[in-house]
């Protein structure tokens, strides 16, 4: 995987520039926003959802090779082909091996942030196979030599207009509309007469069922669906932590992704499938099980919990600091606070120092992760982490970077902000009963009152953005 | 030297070594719905049509009827049904195709296609096939531009969990394939704007069976 070529504060100064992206990011960010409230407060058990959600990823990792092995016995037994991968090379040499095998030039591909990850497009066409993004804002990302600058969205940074230019120059000279409907009929046509030809289809998941060797895909628009039944074969790429361990389990899940994602009570598509069916569906399918860094962060115990993460984006959406920066000055596939995260864990954390800085440490993450991740928790220790490693002048540069997209009065109240983080294992009752060596010293002999709980909300404000 | 699926097994091993159990997973979540049966079919009802699906209520007896006449309002010919489609639902006015074994390109010169499902969420809108007899293969409900689905009020469930506890069985011992269905297929990639319609079918058309007259 890339990493940030740039450090966070350099690449956000230059994103900050981009009034479109502003706006576009601005209105997207509150509109998801307000529709994932909405639809979350509908649920009198979100917060049930949540800790199960979050207990069975657990799990998950506790017992990650157990989950794996049953995966890989339960896969084969259903007619699949199992790899393993170590890193994205190898990853990426699996799907090249089966386009090959199939005498194709050409594989249809649904939007799956793993193959980013892994840059299996480019890895393909340098052995002359066209990987054909098929999700409509992928399709013009690529069209366009572009790149994603949000998770569920990526195109966001796009106006219609301009995406009318676009295929006025590449798949549908006769377009005049730039209404959304003719854009993305357009797409239909074209994609259509490539999904019917297509030898090799290939996808991400968003879940891997251990007991029944069943993958998911969860998706709008359709080309999802046509990538995982229309090919004969099929190659699926799934992260070794996306696994859970039951089917019952996805009773949980997908009603925490669809709410968290793009804010409606169900996604229009999920796809289910338990290895190879006869007669219906691609009669050869490849499983490849990615580590490419995951293992690294399984290591940390704190960092662990980025491996819980289900993409929903909604920590995105709530980001002070995305919804001005967009997700280029992240500099990573993973955008918004888990790219914070989750890139610094998987590549090294001294190949992206400043990530863990692009915070404000609102908070405001952690309260709408349908998983529970501690986005702020774990952004203070990898600080450390990366303090540590490349020594302090990180600290002072990233500071100064994301001082510079909220300005002065931000600053003054980081302190109290990380106070608040590093309390929060420690709080019980509203009230601190022990705080670690050496704070011990002073709860020890006192309870202390914690401080209080920031409003996600004052960073959205704008009172000091200027 | 080692195989990446060794080393892999046991880079897990070495991370994850000695550390604590974690906690039991708790499962508080609402597992039976506690509406009544009207009120479940009245808020499925609703909720697909949130979706801007077109959604009907019909009484078992008119439901030949129904399919002809939501077929022809969207001036659909030529349709396609799974291979075992019950005969008493098809009019002898359209032209109806059995799938045996259709390829996806016959497929993309039909109108519309009318299956079954085996399972309905009311509180989603959520309608889930299985590649049961009367909903047919995966592409059938994918590749023509309508999709009328036939629901029976007895089908619908209240929550995902109760969906899901009927379908494990198909999954495990059988291995079916299943697709979840909520609305037709949709992008928000322009600006946000939803638009109804990329690669799956454009309209869905939702007939609810019952047995009284709606
Ligand atoms: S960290 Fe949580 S909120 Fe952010 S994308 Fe992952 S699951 Fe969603």
């Amino acid at each position: 995987m890339k990493g940030p070529t740039e450090s966070f504060p350099v690449a956000a100064n230059r994103e900050l520039g981009n009034a479109q992206l502003r706006s576009n990011l601005g209105n997207a960010t509150s509109t998801i926003r307000a529709k994932r409230a909405r639809v979350v407060e509908e649920l009198p058990d979100w917060e049930a959802l949540r800790d199960a959600g979050s207990a069975i990823k657990a799990d998950v990792l506790a017992n990650l090779d157990t989950y794996l092995l049953q995966f890989e016995q339960a896969l084969t037994a259903a007619g699949a082909t199992v790899h393993w991968a170590r890193d994205g090379a190898e990853a990426c040499a699996v799907v090249a091996e089966v386009a090959r095998a199939h005498g194709a030039d050409e594989v249809v591909k649904v939007k799956s942030l793993t193959t980013d990850e892994i840059e299996l497009n480019a890895t393909l066409a340098a052995q002359g196979i066209h990987a054909l993004e098929t999700d409509f804002a992928e399709l013009i990302l690529q069209l366009d030599g572009d790149w994603s600058s949000h998770i569920l969205v990526p195109a966001i940074h796009r106006n219609r207009t301009e995406i009318r230019d676009l295929f006025q120059r590449t798949i549908a000279p006769d377009i005049t509309s730039d209404e959304p409907g003719v854009l993305a009929e357009a797409a239909r046509v074209y994609l259509r007469e490539r999904f019917l030809n297509a030898k090799v289809g290939v996808s991400g998941a968003n879940f891997g069922v251990a007991e029944t060797g069943t993958l998911c895909v969860v998706e709008s628009e359709g080309n999802g669906r046509m990538c995982t039944t229309l090919p004969p074969v099929l190659v699926s790429i799934i992260g070794i932590e996306k696994l859970v361990p039951s089917f019952a389990d996805l009773e949980v899940f997908l009603q925490l992704l669809p709410r968290s994602s793009t804010g409606e009570r169900m996604n229009p598509y999920t796809s289910l499938w338990t290895g190879v069916t006869e007669g219906d569906g691609p009669q050869e399918l490849h499983v490849v099980l990615l580590d490419n860094g995951r293992t690294r962060v399984l290591e940390d115990e704190v960092g662990r919990q980025a491996l819980h993460c289900i993409r929903c984006s909604a920590c995105l959406n709530v980001c002070p600091v995305y919804s001005r920066t967009g997700g280029h000055a992240y500099g990573s596939v993973y955008p918004g606070p888990i790219g914070a995260i989750l890139t610094p864990q998987l590549i090294g954390i001294e190949n992206a120092p400043s990530l863990p800085f692009a915070s404000s440490l609102c908070g405001a993450c952690y309260e709408v992760c349908p998983v529970k991740i501690d986005i702020p928790r774990v952004l203070l220790h990898l600080r450390e982490k990366s303090v540590d490693a490349v020594g302090g002048r990180t600290e002072r540069a990233a500071m100064s970077g994301v001082g510079w997209v909220f300005g002065r009065a931000w600053r003054l109240r980081l302190a109290q902000r990380i106070g608040r983080v590093l309390q929060r294992p420690f709080v019980r009752d509203g009230v601190i009963r022990r705080l670690p060596p050496p704070l011990s010293a002073w709860t020890d002999s006192r309870d202390l009152r914690p401080i209080a709980p920031a409003h996600p909300s004052d960073e959205n404000s704008g009172n000091d953005d200027e | 030297m080692s195989d990446a699926r060794s080393q892999i097994l046991d880079r897990i091993r070495t991370a994850t070594g000695g550390a604590a159990a974690p906690p039991e997973s708790r499962r508080e979540y609402r597992h039976h719905d506690e509406r009544s049966h009207a009120e479940r079919v009245e808020l499925f009802c609703e909720r697909v049509g949130d979706y801007q699906a077109e959604v009907k209520r019909v009484h078992r007896d008119q439901l030949r009827a129904a399919i002809r006449n939501a077929l022809k309002r969207h001036q659909a010919k030529r349709v396609a049904i799974p291979a075992s489609f019950p005969q008493a639902w098809l009019s002898p006015s359209v032209e109806f195709i059995h799938d045996q074994g259709l390829t996806a390109r016959e497929l993309d010169g039909f109108d519309a296609v009318v299956t079954g499902c085996s399972v309905a969420i009311a509180e989603t809108g959520t309608i889930v096939t299985t590649g049961g007899q009367y909903e047919g293969r995966r592409l059938l409900s994918l590749v023509p531009d309508l999709h009328i689905c036939i629901v029976s009020e007895s089908q619908i469930v209240g929550l995902v969990p109760e969906a899901l506890a009927q379908v494990q069985l198909l999954v495990s011992r059988q291995r079916r394939p299943l697709t979840f269905i909520s609305g037709p297929s949709a992008t928000s990639d322009i600006e946000l704007e939803r638009v109804e319609g990329v690669h799956g079918p454009r309209k869905l058309v939702v007939l609810v069976v019952g047995e009284e007259n709606p």
